[in-house]
């Protein structure tokens, strides 16, 4: 048989792998935003004691690194009486450490506001929940999502590693595939190029993401302008297309 | 079940094993494959800016690829191609060139900041292609990467125990190794926790308020 | 007697004090401004003018002293002698019978024009949203942007926002309003019709306004008293006329020189 034939026969098996391999990163991605959420918010409190823990978790989730967390969860977390499904060890794992990461990115992001938003909503006497939800976040998550794009990029890449704990993610379908085709057809073609090919669709719509986000803020052209395949508007100057 | 039990006595047992690995290895590695990394980002970077643009067009794909595809199936490429070389060596290139692909993102935004007014300059004293790159451009665009440098670096070392999926002994696996002969995996993995916090959070706050000295003597 | 609504005056400062780190930038300062005034502030940069009016915003913390709004204390009270810092909640129902225009607009550019005009009567006030467009419709009629209700911020000129700024800050019905160098930011030409619209709003209502401006004419035309700063200190006040054409202090005279 050739290596095509041979990836026909194992094509559904590496499909169900790559579905892992996407349901790790997205969930770890929900669980990402919500910690990173969270601990940003936390992490911009007057309060030192509130402050002081939010800085301390985000320091130790950055500072041990992804692979000690995803360890530590699953041998030590059965010791004490906790049996978690491993896939969701493993989204826990993508989650905190990159949730972390991306606490820095909120909290960078919401303190990167003008401050003439701040002023203005008080000014209106709105109350900080509804500042922080109706004016400063939604102008915060256009700054946030180019970090959060290569954050999601990186959690994506450091899924590959779960497979070491039993996960049947796209690394290890790629892995059996090894045993039957080359290792260049395997990891280099296959493994690799579906990861770019995944990592590739991410950032689009990631981009798309931007794009909108941009908009609402009354930058750029919305992103139905932007993916139309009309022709561009004649310039006002000349009524003559570019 | 095993109860969750914190015991001194595995801790000094464990200890010297996880510090060898430390320093033999991750230490090594991170050392070794941020130097590969630095170089080998700069050649990209002047490559990219001297060749031809279709040229360019390829190398930048080839710079996304890599950047864009993980570190553990890249290992496994590189190791089980070149069987004869040993697992820490491929580590070592994996992450050198997996590296590279970053700083030459970086040297490439240092390069553009260096203004036009001094490739200008160097044309108006007749300077050479390569005195100009070693004497105007490079010192200018090397002094802002250095922090960059510095923050891959502490991400490259919290990365090193990806080797794990090609059996390298290093901190982690060295802990996990220990936790698999003796069934316990506490005090291992926790110390192995605490050594690279110990590690990279004080060289983050060294490169932070590096990068803050250098952004203000500008 | 007087009675006690004849002289409760819309903002009273007492011995109010603001430092930024070492810098006092106002220290022992005390004025009233009755209901219906209209007070403009004047004076070189940094004598403190804008840092009043962020301080009657409680945009800024006091760091000594009291003001009070309508007789109520807004930041700090007076409890048995000793100086409390009141709860963001009494402060916000304070803050809601003020309103501010700033320099830089400060419109919401995730929301259009209706709804950066709205969302502080519908959410903060509770009113209707019927009743809050209809209202934000009117006051868009009366700065003369009935038709861009739809717009967003960002694509209207400097002069546009600004008015839709006011309007925005009169959807609130306050009491008071504050305007902060107001025209600062805009292009010469099309400074009179951000101060057109204020004029107008100015001649039908009775609002209280507290102004620090650089338009002299404008101060003249719209206000019945000048407060001339200096140092976190007032030199000198009285009339439009009288302190433009009559200043007393050698102060005021340099200042109103160098400006003219």
């Amino acid at each position: 048989m050739t290596y095509f034939q041979e990836l026909a026969e194992a094509l559904p098996r590496i499909m169900n792998g790559v579905w892992v391999t996407l349901g790790l990163t997205l969930g770890g991605a929900a669980l990402a935003m919500i910690i990173a959420v969270t601990l940003g918010l936390m992490a911009r409190q007057p309060n030192t004691l509130i402050r002081g823990i939010a800085r301390a978790i985000i320091e130790f989730f950055r500072g041990t690194s992804l692979v000690v967390q995803l360890l530590w969860l699953y041998f030590i977390l059965p010791g004490l009486g906790i049996n978690l499904n491993v896939i969701f060890v493993g989204v826990m794992a993508l989650g905190l450490n990159y949730g972390a990461y991306s606490a820095e990115v909120v909290r960078g992001s919401i303190n990167s506001v003008q401050s003439g938003q701040w002023e203005a909503s008080t000014a209106l006497s709105m109350s900080r929940v509804h500042r922080m939800r109706r004016i400063i976040f939604p102008q915060a998550w256009a700054l946030m999502i180019p970090s959060l794009t290569n954050l999601l990029i990186h959690m994506l890449k450091g899924s590959a590693v779960v497979s070491f704990i039993t996960i049947y993610d796209l690394t290890f379908r790629v892995d059996q595939l090894r045993l039957d085709t080359g290792t260049w057809f395997a990891y280099g073609l296959v493994g690799l190029g579906s990861y770019f090919i995944i990592a590739y669709i991410l950032t689009l719509i990631m981009n798309m993401l931007e794009v909108r986000a941009k908009h609402r803020l009354g930058r750029g052209e919305s992103l139905r302008e932007m993916l139309s395949l009309k022709p561009a508007r004649p310039s006002a100057e000349t009524g003559v297309l570019p | 079940m095993t109860e969750f039990e914190w015991n001194w006595a595995t801790v000094w047992d464990v200890l010297p094993t996880l510090l060898g690995a430390f320093f033999q290895v991750t230490l090594v590695v991170t050392v070794v494959s941020t130097a590969i990394a630095a170089v080998l980002g700069l050649i990209i970077a002047m490559l990219r800016r001297s060749v031809p643009k279709p040229v360019d067009a390829v190398i930048k794909f080839a710079v996304d690829f890599i950047r864009m595809t993980p570190i553990v199936v890249q290992l496994l490429l590189v190791y089980y191609t070149f069987t004869n070389l040993s697992a820490m060596v491929c580590g070592i290139i994996v992450f050198g060139i997996h590296y590279s692909t970053y700083m030459a993102e970086v040297y490439r935004a240092g390069i553009d900041s260096v203004p036009a007014g001094q490739w200008e300059a160097t044309t108006a004293l007749s300077m050479s292609k390569g005195r100009t790159w070693r004497a105007v451009v490079i010192p200018q665009a090397l002094r802002a990467t250095v922090p960059a440098l510095g923050n891959y670096a502490i991400s490259m070392f919290k990365d090193t125990p990806f080797l794990i999926i090609i059996g390298l002994v290093e901190l982690v696996n060295a802990g996990r190794i220990y936790g698999a002969n003796t069934f316990n995996y506490t005090e291992p993995l926790t110390l192995v926790g605490i050594i690279f916090l110990a590690a990279s959070y004080p060289t983050a706050l060294l490169v932070g308020r590096l990068e803050k000295r250098l952004a203000f003597s500008y | 007697m007087p009675s006690a609504t004849d002289n409760n005056p819309a903002i009273l400062f007492e011995d109010v004090e603001k430092r930024f780190g070492d810098n006092v930038v106002l220290k022992d300062l005390n004025f009233s401004v009755a209901k219906g005034d209209r007070v403009t502030l004047i004076g070189p940069s940094g004598s403190g003018k804008t840092t009043i009016l962020r301080l009657v915003m409680t945009l800024e913390e006091l760091s000594g002293g009291y003001i009070y709004i309508e007789d109520d204390p807004l930041a700090y009270e007076k409890r048995d002698g000793k100086r409390v810092a009141l709860r963001e909640k009494h402060r916000n129902e304070i803050r809601k019978r003020i309103g501010m225009v700033f320099q830089q607009f400060n419109l919401f550019p995730n929301m259009t024009v209706m709804e950066n005009i709205i969302e502080a009567p519908v959410h903060v006030l509770g009113m209707s949203k019927a009743d809050a467009k209809a209202k934000a419709q009117g006051l868009l009629d009366q700065v003369g942007l009935a038709d861009k209700a739809n717009q967003h911020p960002l694509q209207l000129s400097g002069g546009q926002q600004q008015r839709v700024a006011i309007a925005r800050a009169l959807a609130m019905d306050p009491d008071i309003l504050l305007l902060d160098e107001v025209t600062s930011a805009l292009d010469p030409e099309i400074v009179g019709e951000v101060l057109a619209v204020l004029r107008q709003v100015a001649e039908t209502t009775d609002i209280t306004m507290l102004i620090v401006t650089h338009e002299m004419q404008f101060a003249k035309d719209v206000s019945n008293r000048v407060m001339m700063f200096d140092g976190g200190h007032i030199v000198e006040e009285n009339t439009p006329e009288e302190m433009f054409s009559n200043p007393q202090e050698e102060r005021t005279k340099q200042f109103l020189h160098a400006i003219v």
